[in-house]
This record gives structure tokens, sequence and C-alpha cells, in this order.
């Protein structure tokens, strides 16, 4: 996983302090999963790869990376934090998993359904989504809508509204550096 | 023998989460509460069935010199997991989204909140 980036500033394409590395990253991680589907290390195959990357590079590397602004070192630090909180992440998903596997052989009264409102300081889109993926992946809540800064969250039973407590803002805040929380 | 164990541990643990899934599925009241059956289900026990057959490739390994391919596809496994970990998340809002701009009312605990009813509801009259 690579963590994308944080566009604070969108409208600036070509800024002059851009990065030259990106298009060779973006290669270079193209090239790496080429090389790990195909299987094949002979000259042939290789080089049908370098051209293929080459190419995807050369239309669409604007895609993977948006703001080339950021130095590589700094975006270093955020797929680094980014490893760190999908590992959390993980675990967390492994104690939703169990908290579904009671409720669901257990009785009806311990549910109570709500849907709750949850307003979060961060700010990017990504962000966002990292924020409204994770909320559904843990224990008991789930994402139905963002409008803004608000999301509109389904929550299974009271112990889980309790639990949306801005932990993971700050969690995600902590990864890109942004002022949020 | 190691390897064939840890890997039957891990899918057959996936299996039973596979099951709760199914199970609450069926039993949760309405159209919210079983996208937490599917929504979370499926994404801790299509990880563990997957990583249960990652770890069983490892069986094929004889020599390492020669059987280190196998590693390509352990890498493949886990690339349908980081897809899975993408895509199930955000299909389950989006069903979620879906659910109720098309007029699906949750059942909700009495006394407690549904903000989203109060902050946007839309006329729930059925459109001709």
């Amino acid at each position: 996983m690579r963590a994308p980036d944080v566009p604070e500033t969108p409208s600036v394409k070509s800024s002059p302090s851009r990065s030259p590395f990106y298009a060779a990253l973006t290669f270079g991680v193209l090239l790496v999963v080429w090389v790990i589907f195909s299987g094949f290390f002979d000259l042939f195959h290789l080089s049908l790869g370098v051209i293929s990357c080459g190419i995807v590079t050369w239309l669409s590397s604007h895609l993977l990376f948006d703001d080339r602004t950021l130095p590589l070192r700094r975006r270093a630090v955020q797929a680094w934090r980014f490893a760190g909180y999908m590992v959390w992440l993980t675990w967390q998903i492994v104690l939703s998993n169990i908290a579904v596997l009671k409720l669901a052989f257990g009785p009806r009264s311990a549910l109570q359904p709500q849907i709750i409102r949850y307003r979060t300081p961060l700010k990017s889109d990504f962000e966002k989504f990292l924020l409204a993926n994770s909320i559904t992946l843990t224990p008991g809540t789930v994402t139905i809508k963002i409008l803004g800064d608000v999301f509109y969250i389904h929550a299974i039973d009271d112990a889980s509204a309790a639990g949306l407590n801005g932990e993971m803002d700050r969690r995600i805040a902590r990864i890109f550096e942004t002022s949020a929380a | 023998m190691i390897v064939t164990v840890l890997s039957i541990l891990l899918i057959v643990t996936g299996l039973v989460f596979f099951l709760g899934a199914a199970v609450g599925l069926t039993r949760f009241p309405d159209f919210y509460c079983r996208m937490h059956a599917a929504g979370k289900g499926d994404t801790l026990s299509t990880l563990l069935v997957i990583s249960g057959f990652a770890v069983y490739q490892l069986h094929g390994i004889d020599d390492f010199t020669e059987d280190w391919p196998v590693l390509l596809v352990v890498l493949k496994l886990l690339a349908v997991v980081v897809f899975i970990y993408l895509t199930s998340p955000t299909s389950t809002s989006a069903l979620a989204d879906a659910g109720w701009e098309d007029g699906i009312d949750p059942v909700i605990e009495p006394g407690h909140e549904n903000h989203l009813e109060d902050d946007c509801r839309k006329p729930s009259s059925p459109q001709p």
C-alpha cells in the first residue's frame, strides 16, 4: 500500500518545486507489480513489462500520485505510518468480526440500532475516505452517508455508538501530519 | 505437516466467521443491520481463508533455490486480500447509502437517535 497524498493545494499542477522522481517511482511500482503477476523472468517478458509500464507511466502517472510537490522523504514516512495504521485496522477488524459473531447468535435485545451524526475535523477527500472505510470495518458501525464534515453512521448497539470518540480521526491525522484533532 | 495444520486452522476459522456472517444476515432485523454482517463478516473471513491458501502454498517448497516461484503465488493471493480490504467497506457504505436513498426505513431502537432522518429525510411518499 502506498500512502496517497493530502492535496492541500490541488490547483498547483506544475509547481516549480515538484519532485522529478515521481515518474520514476510510478514506473518502479508498476514494474514490481508486473514482475510479481507475470512470474516470467526471461528477456522477452521483462521487456514487454518495461514497455507497458513505460506507456502507462507516460499516459497516466498523475493518477497514482496527485500532489507531486510533497518531498519523497515525507511520503515514505507517510507510507510507513500508513502500514502501521493498517496493522491496527486489521486488529480492529478481528474485534469487529467477533462482535458480529456474538450478535448473530445472541438475542434480538442485544441490538440497539440507531443512526448517529458524527462530525470529523479531517479535511481532505482521501482522509475522509479512509475514515469512512475504517468506520465501516470497525466493530458495530457502518458509514451510510457523508455530507461535508458530517458522517451519518449506523451503529448496531450503544457500545459501538459510544466507541466513536475521535480516536480514529487522531490516528488518521497523525499519518498525514495534518492539523486535525 | 505444521504448514498443513496451520492452513487448515486458518481456513476453518475463516469459515466460522463466514457462518457467523450468514447467520447474522438472516437474523438481523433490518437492511442496515444486515449490512453489518455482510460487510464485516466477509472481510476477515476472506482474509483468513486466503491466508490459509497462501500458507498452504509454502507446502510445495522442498528446495528453496528451485521452488521460490511459489512465493509469487503467495504475493498474488495477498494482492487479492488488499483488493478485498479496499472494496468491501466501500461497497458496504455504497449499498447502505443506496438503501437510504431508496427510502428503506431503518429499525431504530425506541429512545435512540436517527439523526439522518432529522437532517435529510426525503419526502416519504413514493414517486409516481
